[in-house]
């Protein structure tokens, strides 16, 4: 049994015993390579209120000492939160995520998701990253080697 | 050649000066380039000073460091080796700011001196590892003195990851979320396995010699060594720094890239970049037919001479410089001058574009064709070795008598690595009347290398009886080619070449 799957079976349990934090809940995780998670944003923001988000995690054989590879995805009413941080093909610019910049093998599933749902809910700007348009017609990368700038610490 | 002495000029002991007095001191600097050009006589104007270090120096080199600035500050040999590293090996500058101000450094840097015993690995009562989530009291643990304590084996897992298949080494921190804390040597082999550690050593190496202007690998595959020298970027436009690794491989300490006397390292760079951007270009000149300077009709050329002769009004002319062959001589060589007044005469009827073209063309053919020799040393090489095996069969010569062979294509082979790029400097040099000089010792270098490679195609019957010739040609074709070198050396470090692009 792979690093990974041993602790995404605890993840797994624990949330199975224990639950998720208000807005997030477990969508699909039938095998230890790809899970689905659906993320909801509280409060008054318009920007995302009564909306649902669809994240998928990503697993190599490596985690958790590797960060997963996250990304937003479409569905039945799933869109692509509007975010200056997120591309319109769902590909995240989080540091969190980033194997050698904020990644730590402490983080988990849950708190990902929590960081993600509070990066969307002190958003105010209503617009896509710079050069969204180049960047997704252009990448074939996966996210985890994007060297992705971290610079803008109001988002 | 040149003897070994003259290379290893200074004491060899694996240490290192410091550098950060030369790298603002002006006048330092200035120092060295006198010291090459006139304190040491026995050293040609194109010699830098130089040494080798095996892996062995480098480590021992840098050991001896860690030991001094674990002296002078009282700290221990891996938390000296995380600051020296952090400061990237400028000692005065490091142990100023650590008298200075001790606690932003350590939290810079990511060491605790005052707490470093808690790094032991330990068994804990009731302990959850909070990455693998596994738990156990006969489980094994490891912190860094920041205390962030998970199992040896997820901290295995993770050093391991981070040296095998991120290659990092000198920065690795704790995997604690947001903990800056640093790994040093003997934490990270308290956890690894000794692959991994030998793993984490070399990466150690690469990044030291990395980070020093003063130390550069050497680039051939699979070579241990690095060279120290003192020359710095900066001065790259005055000197020329070529050394010379213990494994043989002789390449330029500017930039990395193979011998390239006596271009400086940024005209390289122009010139290889116009290589690849005009080869489509350069390719179809060079396949298409030109017009007569004479009558204008077309002609093709055909076969590899460029003496070409006009079909309807018999001009003849040299196909690259498109002058009249009348002022060539018997021989091409002479087409290395190509500024002469008919030439230039006969290129205005042509379009300026083209002329530019040819202009590169001419460079570039005499460039590329002795890059196709060159490419054949590996060849010409295993030859000489077959008829020295052959000569000491059939003459009765010994081997120590037949070295002049071998001799004679290793001076073959560094006589037209140096030839090559005397035409990228050529292209790039303005012609005045100093620059007479250079070519006159370019053609006379060339003439000299042909007639040595004409005499290696001799049959091997022949051969010990060209002993003496050789040896002559040899030593003739060597002093050529210092000649050729003192000269444009003397010309850079003098500023006496004006060149048609800038050089940066
Ligand atoms: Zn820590
Ligand atoms: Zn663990
Ligand atoms: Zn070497
Ligand atoms: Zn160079
Ligand atoms: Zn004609």
């Amino acid at each position: 049994m792979s690093f990974a799957v041993r602790r995404l079976q605890k993840e797994l349990s624990k949330i199975h015993k224990d639950g998720l934090p208000q807005g997030i809940s477990l969508v699909k995780a039938d095998d230890f390579d790809e899970w689905l998670l659906d993320i909801r944003v509280f409060g008054e923001n318009p920007l995302y209120k009564g909306q649902r988000f669809r994240l998928k995690f990503k697993f190599g054989n490596n985690y958790p000492i590797e960060p997963p590879e996250v990304t937003f995805t479409t569905g039945l009413e799933r869109q692509i939160p509007m975010h200056p941080h997120i591309y319109s093909n769902g590909i995240i610019c989080l540091d969190l995520l980033s194997p050698s910049q904020g990644w730590s093998p402490v983080q988990n599933v849950e708190s990902v998701c929590v960081s993600i749902q509070s990066m969307l809910a002190s958003n105010r700007k209503n617009e896509r990253p710079e050069g969204n348009d180049e960047f997704v017609a252009r990448n074939t990368k996966s996210p985890k080697h994007i060297n992705f700038v971290y610079d803008d610490p109001t988002v | 050649m040149m003897s070994d002495e003259e290379y290893f000029s200074d004491g060899s002991d694996g240490t290192f000066q410091d550098d950060s007095m030369r790298f603002d001191d002006v006048e330092e600097e200035d120092q060295y380039l006198e010291d090459t050009r006139f304190d040491k006589p026995v050293k040609k104007a194109y010699e830098v000073d130089f040494k080798v270090h095996s892996d062995q120096q480098i480590r021992s080199g840098q050991q001896a460091q860690f030991e001094e600035i674990s002296n002078i500050l009282g700290l221990d040999i891996g938390q000296a080796a995380l600051l020296l590293r952090h400061f990237k090996w400028q000692k005065e500058k490091l142990i100023e700011q650590y008298m200075d101000n001790p606690d932003s450094i350590n939290k810079a840097v990511g060491i605790r001196p005052e707490a470093h015993e808690d790094t032991k690995i330990t068994k804990v009562k009731d302990f959850v590892c909070d990455i693998c989530c596994d738990d156990g009291d006969s489980m094994e643990t490891f912190a860094l003195p920041c205390g962030h304590r998970y199992c040896v084996e997820c901290y295995r897992h993770y050093l391991t990851q981070k040296i095998k298949e991120e290659g990092e080494s000198a920065r690795i921190q704790c995997m604690g979320d947001k903990c800056t804390m640093a790994f040093d040597a003997s934490d990270v082999q308290a956890v690894v396995d000794d692959d991994t550690f030998t793993r984490y050593k070399t990466l150690l190496d690469r990044t030291y010699v990395d980070d020093r202007e003063s130390l550069r690998w050497c680039p051939a595959p699979n070579c241990i060594y690095a060279i120290e020298c003192g020359v710095r970027q900066k001065q790259l436009n005055q000197v020329v720094p070529t050394v010379l690794c213990d494994c043989g491989y002789q390449f330029c300490f500017g930039c990395g890239l193979a011998d390239h006397l006596p271009c400086p390292c940024s005209l390289v760079k122009k010139w290889l970049k116009k290589c690849e951007d005009d080869s489509e270009t350069a390719n179809w000149i060079s396949a298409h037919t030109k017009e007569c300077p004479i009558c204008v009709s077309t002609i093709e050329k055909n076969g590899g001479c460029n003496h070409m002769t006009c079909r309807k009004c018999r001009h003849e002319f040299c196909w690259v410089c498109m002058g009249p062959w009348s002022e060539h001589g018997t021989s091409w060589y002479n087409c290395n001058r190509f500024e002469e007044k008919s030439g230039i005469d006969a290129r205005d009827t042509q379009a300026k574009s083209r002329a530019s073209l040819e202009r590169y063309l001419h460079y570039y053919n005499r460039y590329a064709n002795h890059e196709q020799s060159a490419k054949l040393d590996k060849e010409l090489y295993t030859k000489t070795e077959k008829k020295m095996t052959q000569l000491q069969s059939t003459s009765g010569m010994s081997w120590i008598e037949v070295q002049y062979l071998d001799n004679a294509s290793k001076v073959l082979q560094q006589c037209r690595q140096t030839l090559k790029w005397t035409y990228a400097f050529a292209f790039y040099l303005e012609k005045n009347n100093l620059t007479h000089i250079f070519e006159d010792n370019q053609k006379d270098l060339e003439m000299a290398v042909e007639q040595l490679s004409e005499l290696f195609e001799k049959p091997v019957d022949q051969l010990a009886n060209l002993k003496v010739e050789m040896m002559d040609k040899t030593a003739y074709v060597s002093s050529r080619r210092i000649m050729l070198l003192e000269d444009t050396a003397k010309g850079l470090a003098e500023d006496r070449w004006k060149f048609n692009v800038e050089l940066v």
